[in-house]
């Protein structure tokens, strides 16, 4: 048996998979299997009790997906989750730009300066989520203490505890307004945009660095406000990466887990999907609904990615 | 505005600092006094935070040794893999190099919390569930995708004619990755490993849902959490409990800024 000698480019490729196999089979073993097996598991009933029973060829039901599309709480839930997602998105961008325009020119002590900026966003995220309930802390916070001190709060605030606000706004005595708010979930969305913000500001900064110079000049030397160079100059540049960023921050933001189970536990209208698979599985031990809950997520997110590159994804293309 | 930007993103790291080093009374008493004078400084919080249990302590010494472990292990391997895999990906054609970057891409963009499920209930059944070597290993899988990335970026800026040559030299392809390639890769592997690093070091929801049975297995980020919901363990205590979680991944970062912010935006002007 002979076999034909391999031409340069089948061994090339053979190389190629050769190399990669580890990190495939590590994908496939790791990620790949378990999310398949969640689907299977998102329409089995199980619970960890009798999970010994479960197997390929279980009793496959649509009641998990039912009961979770029914349950009390899930609408809500999700609607929490969109909420959430859309504001830390916005806030995160919207800081990361104040942040990167006013750290881009030269100054002492830059480096360190857009260094230190990013500290939020590198730091252990137990240490800064415990670092804000302290700091808000209705005990001994400073936040609540210096608002009684220096701004008249009559009681503390319990930011992170507290699911609506009321307060009465009101300008002059001419208008009153009662306006109710979600503390908390404020909050968290605050926490959240500090967090991401300097993420969206590396990318910013990034691209910013990158805009010709003299197209500034240009129009400053024909007289153009600032607020005008940034609207029909910078902006035009940017809007691809803030496109991106939009997109990449709203599925880490969607999927996030940990920021809001770390402040609020997922207590005072803060409960997104994330944190309520985490309380099925762990607290109810219910596998089938969590799977399916988790599932209904990330179909959620595969619909909102399809829009996205349905409508929006051929202009940031086309910039590549 | 700089120093409103400097002040909104450093303070909640100094108030941590501050509030580590005071008395709890003090803290109780006055609540809204930021800075106390340094004689007034107790580094008994520390001291407590970092005694082992059995000597009266929270045992974070041993939660640190556990992170460091589990961080130090992942990274080793994340690369031991990464690197061939990235080397492949920049370099070499093969049949299905597209579909390999497509996988890649949803790893990284993928719920962790829909991962977390069947694992924790193949690792409850494995009786995997309380091992480091579990964690490890969901670590690797989280990893591997960024630094194939990263590490593509880089290689790719490595001229090809360097590799030829070598090949004229007689050097094995494995060779020529090893003896050419890596050496100018270098600051791209160790920005890469200091990444993984932080991104194991850091990690919570796989921590908890493994490790949380057995407070000898915690990692310092899972110690924190688990000790900060109770009362028994008093605030300032778990402050210095954060600063010391917090205090390395400052010191990487700021050893390495540059490195660091580099591989991760490499590419982000192409938007």
């Amino acid at each position: 048996m002979s076999k034909r000698p391999l031409t340069l480019r089948q061994r090339e490729s053979r190389a190629g998979l050769a190399y990669l196999s580890p990190t495939l089979i590590v994908v496939l073993v790791v990620v790949v299997l378990p999310i398949l097996w969640t689907i299977m598991l998102a329409f089995q009933r199980i619970r960890l009790i009798n999970l010994r029973r479960a197997g390929v060829f279980g009793e496959y039901t649509l009641s998990n997906i039912e009961l979770v599309l029914t349950s009390p709480g899930f609408w809500s839930s999700l609607w929490t989750t969109v909420v959430y997602t859309v504001g830390s998105t916005v806030g995160s961008i919207a800081i990361g730009l104040v942040a990167a325009l006013a750290l881009r020119g030269r100054f002492r002590g830059r480096t360190l300066v857009r260094a230190s900026v990013l500290l939020p966003y590198v730091a252990p995220v137990v240490s800064v989520t415990f670092v804000w309930t302290i700091l808000l802390s209705p005990q001994f916070g400073l936040a609540n203490n210096w608002g009684a001190r220096f701004l008249g709060w009559d009681r503390p605030i319990a930011f992170l505890s507290q699911r609506e606000y009321a307060f009465d706004l009101s300008f002059f005595g001419l208008f009153s307004w009662h306006l109710e708010i979600p503390l908390a979930l404020l909050t968290v969305i605050a926490f959240e945009s500090w967090r991401y913000f300097p993420f969206a500001f590396l990318f910013l900064l990034a691209r910013l660095q990158a805009v010709p110079q003299d197209l500034e000049e240009a129009a400053r030397v024909d007289g153009a406000a600032p607020t005008q160079i940034f609207r029909h100059i910078l902006l035009p540049q940017l809007s691809a990466v803030i496109a991106l960023l939009c997109v990449l921050r709203f599925i880490m933001t969607f999927n996030k887990f940990d920021d809001v189970y770390l402040l609020t536990g997922g207590g005072a209208g803060t409960e997104v999907v994330s944190v309520r698979v985490y309380e099925f599985l762990t607290a109810r031990f219910d596998v089938g609904a969590a799977a399916a809950q988790a599932l209904v997520l990330a179909t959620g997110l595969i619909v909102l990615l399809a829009i996205y590159l349905r409508f929006l994804a051929p202009r940031v293309e086309g910039e590549e | 505005m700089i120093i409103v930007l400097l002040i909104a993103t450093l303070f909640p790291f100094l108030y941590m600092l501050l509030l580590s080093v005071r008395p709890i009374e003090q803290l109780l008493q006055d609540p809204g006094q930021l800075w106390i004078a340094p004689s007034e400084w107790t580094l008994s919080t520390y001291r407590e935070v970092l005694t082992s249990v059995d000597n009266g302590g929270q045992g974070f010494l041993r939660f640190l040794a556990n992170s460091a472990m589990v961080s130090l292990a992942a990274t080793a391997l994340t690369l031991l893999v990464a690197i061939p895999g990235a080397y492949a990906v920049s370099r070499l054609r093969f049949t299905g190099r597209r579909q390999v970057h497509f996988l890649f891409l949803s790893v990284y963009l993928f719920p962790s919390i829909l991962l977390a499920i069947p694992l924790f209930v193949l690792f409850t059944r494995l009786g995997l569930r309380g091992s480091l070597g579990g964690l490890i290993l969901v670590y690797i899988a989280q990893t591997v995708p960024v630094s194939i990335y990263m590490l593509r970026n880089y290689l790719s800026t490595i001229p090809e004619s360097l590799e030829e040559a070598a090949a004229v030299d007689g050097y094995s392809r494995l060779q020529t990755l090893r003896k050419v390639v890596l050496p100018l890769a270098a600051p791209a592997v160790m920005a890469n490993a200091l990444y993984v690093f932080m991104i194991a070091w850091n990690e919570f929801l796989f921590a908890l849902l493994f490790l949380v049975e057995d407070r000898a297995d915690w990692t310092v980020s899972l110690g924190l959490a688990q000790l900060s919901g109770g009362i028994e363990v008093s605030k300032t205590v778990l402050m210095a409990g954060s600063v010391v979680l917090t205090l390395p991944i400052v010191i990487i970062f700021f050893a390495a800024e540059r490195l660091l912010t580099e591989g991760l935006t490499a590419g982000a002007e192409k938007g």
